[in-house]
């Protein structure tokens, strides 16, 4: 087990950290190939935490992001988020977890094409088995806390990149989740696009969601505040940093409470 | 997901691709299309042939005189009078099974009224005929047992002959008519019948009182009857016994060695009925099996469109698997949109085929039977083929790695 010196342990501060992960590690298989995209990862993400994955193209931090998601399971290791040891859940149940706990953002937005933006904010709600006002409700609502509470019918094809993203981040929002998971959201945004989708990200962090995130750009990972380097499939460097505020967001947002239909 | 939910999702995904979508119930709507309008057909069929038998007689026997040939063949029934009156007599007194029993004399001969003329069959019988035939009167009176034993000159004629003589929809009771220049009061007329298995048309004939027949037109032996009689069983269930115990009486009173040809003949209509009837159910049974085939090319085209369709919305369903949605969400989602297609398919295939029945009813002049199993069934069968057919994609798409479906391209 790797143990790097700057890696904090939280069994020190005696409380049960949002995630952990022990010893993890993730092999592919590619015919007679194996492919070690994670060779034993430890980690430790504290509720409330703004962090940042970096590391080169390859270095495993996808693979990371998707077992953190609950989309992937390790091939080797144990995961605990919440202190409930998913690695070991069902199909079913990790679906649930997917669901309820943590929200996914894509690098290329993975929204539903030829569907409004508040359908697609809706999806894990419908999965969710909210009944249908509500649904609207709540989904209006997190449209309207990423600026695009005007935009609810419009559909992704008549949408900017950066309100794309936005209407992905009011998808992975909508369920209350406990963790955002975000791999490369910024990574198809122009760069004043991309202050932008951080500024809202670190809203969320201040909110008390835990953000995971992951880039290769340094002046984004400034926003976070603690960054986690990965290389060849283990983690190199893991700091905590004052973060750098990403400026004010041009739109407004609305607080929750402000929209009720 | 509610159901509702589901098939909210099912029907917009289909309306998403309209073309395609009704493209893949065409095959369905064809298919059902077809079997209810075979089944209608076969059954109309059915239904025609039943009747045009109700009209020749229930539980009917035709004992024809004459013998066959050495070889087996036909030979010329009818031409040689081997029947006598006391035959008649002995079948319908002696024979258990036998009902009634009537002969069946007839001649060809040209009919006239006071302006008209028509050259029709003449039938010389006795009450009893009308009833074997179960031929019901539509104006005025039978013949009646004193018109047979005093040889009277009254008439019964079929509708055609009515039309003929006397124009469409005229009563001609009272009226007189000529045959072979002897004057008959037209007593009675049979009401419509229609026509034979074989295409005969039962409403061109009139009837006389079989005295009057033999008197008036055709001379013919006194002992003998010149031509056959036509026999009642007592049900549909005794028509062979009738046939075996008339056979066997026949035979003793015409004093045949055993082993020797009979010198009659008997028919057995319900056999004849029975053996049209088995071609009617083997029609059916094929366009059944035609139309079932073509249900299945249409459930087939919805499995194929329901593969590619999967294959086309692997990324949306790596996206509602990523936001919360089980294998069984997906598989659902999929099972109804197939579900949703077939009956949709089934739906407008009975409007289609029960109007494509109706128009080749009509066209035939056959029966139009719409069997509301039969419906029941084409809606139950569309929805087994759209599950059926629809499981395998669906499967196939709730089995899909998350990852692997996101990463689709
Ligand atoms: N599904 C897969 N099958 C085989 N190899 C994979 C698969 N996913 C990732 N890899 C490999 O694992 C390693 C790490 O990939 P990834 O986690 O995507 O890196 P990053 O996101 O840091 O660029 C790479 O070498 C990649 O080729
Ligand atoms: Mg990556």
């Amino acid at each position: 087990m790797e143990h790097h010196p700057m890696e904090h342990d939280p069994e020190e501060r005696g409380s049960t950290p949002l995630i952990r992960l022990e010893d993890v590690a993730k092999t592919y298989r590619m015919g007679d190939v194996e492919v070690h995209a994670l060779r034993g990862v430890t980690l430790s993400i504290e509720r409330g935490e703004f962090t940042a994955v970096m590391g080169a193209s390859g270095s495993g931090k996808s693979t990371l992001m998707n077992i953190l998601g609950c989309l992937d399971r390790p091939t080797r290791g144990r995961y605990l988020l919440e202190g409930k040891e998913v690695s070991r859940f069902s199909a079913d149940r990790l679906a649930e977890v997917r669901n309820r706990t943590v929200g996914f953002v894509f690098q290329n937005f993975n929204l539903l094409s030829r569907t409004s933006a508040l359908e697609n904010v809706e999806l894990p709600l419908l999965y969710a088995g909210v009944p249908t006002a509500e649904r609207h409700r709540r989904a209006i609502e997190a449209l309207a806390r990423v600026g695009l509470g005007d935009r609810a019918d419009h559909h992704p094809n008549q949408m900017s990149g950066g309100q794309q993203q936005r209407v992905a981040i009011a998808r992975a929002l909508v369920n209350q989740p406990q963790v955002i998971l975000a791999d490369e959201p910024t990574g198809n945004l122009d760069s004043r696009t991309s202050t932008e989708v951080m500024a809202l990200f670190q809203e969320l962090g201040r909110a008390g969601i835990t953000v995971v995130l992951v880039t290769h750009e340094p002046d984004i990972s400034e926003y976070a505040a603690r960054i986690v380097v990965t290389r060849d499939g283990r983690i190199l460097s893991d700091q905590r940093r004052t973060p750098k505020r990403a400026e004010r967001s041009p739109w407004e947002p609305v607080a929750v409470g402000e929209v009720a239909p | 997901m509610s159901w509702l939910q589901t098939l909210r999702v099912a029907l917009r995904a289909l309306a998403r691709n309209k073309m395609r979508s009704f493209l893949t119930t065409l095959g369905m709507v064809i298919g059902v299309c077809a079997v209810i309008a075979m089944v209608a057909i076969g059954d109309g069929a059915k239904a025609r042939v039943e009747q045009a038998f109700a009209s020749m007689g229930s539980n009917m026997l035709i004992v024809l005189p004459g013998t066959t040939t050495a070889g087996g063949a036909m030979g010329g029934f009818g031409s040689q009078p081997t029947l006598t009156w006391d035959d008649l007599k002995a079948i319908q007194t002696e024979v258990p099974a036998v009902r009634w029993a009537a002969p069946a004399l007839r001649a060809n001969a040209q009919v006239l009224s006071e302006d008209q003329n028509w050259t029709t069959s003449v039938s010389g019988t006795t009450p009893d005929y009308f009833r074997i035939r179960s031929w019901a009167l539509g104006q005025g009176s039978s013949i009646g047992e004193s018109d047979v034993d005093g040889g009277t000159k009254v008439a019964v004629l079929g509708q055609t002959v009515v039309d003929k003589l006397f124009g469409p929809g005229a009563n001609p009771v009272g009226q007189v008519i000529r045959v072979k220049n002897v004057p008959f009061n037209v007593v009675g007329v049979l009401t419509k019948k229609g026509q034979s298995p074989m295409g005969q048309d039962y409403d061109d004939g009139i009837f006389i009182p079989v005295s009057t027949f033999q008197q008036k037109i055709q001379g013919g032996l006194k002992n003998y009857l010149a031509g056959p009689m036509i026999v009642s069983a007592t049900s549909a269930g005794t028509t062979d016994r009738a046939q075996r115990q008339i056979e066997a009486l026949l035979r003793d009173r015409h004093r045949l060695q055993p082993g020797s040809d009979d010198d009659f003949s008997i028919r057995n209509l319900s056999e004849l009925a029975a053996a049209q009837q088995e071609g009617t159910r083997t029609l059916t049974t094929l366009l059944a099996a035609i139309a079932a085939v073509s249900l299945l090319v249409g459930g087939i085209g919805i499995m194929n469109i329901m593969l590619v369709s999967v294959t086309e919305r692997t990324r949306e369903i790596g996206v509602r698997m990523a936001v919360g949605a089980k294998a069984g969400d997906i598989r659902l989602q999929f099972l109804v949109e197939a579900l949703s297609l077939a009956v949709a398919g089934g739906f407008i295939g009975i409007a289609l085929g029960m109007g494509l029945a109706w128009r080749l009813a009509a066209s035939f002049g056959w029966p139009v039977l719409f069997r509301p199993d039969v419906i029941v069934v084409a809606v139950a069968f569309s929805g087994v083929i759209g599950v059926g057919f629809g499981l395998y994609p669906a499967h196939k798409a709730s089995q899909l790695d998350p990852i692997q479906a996101l990463r689709f391209e």
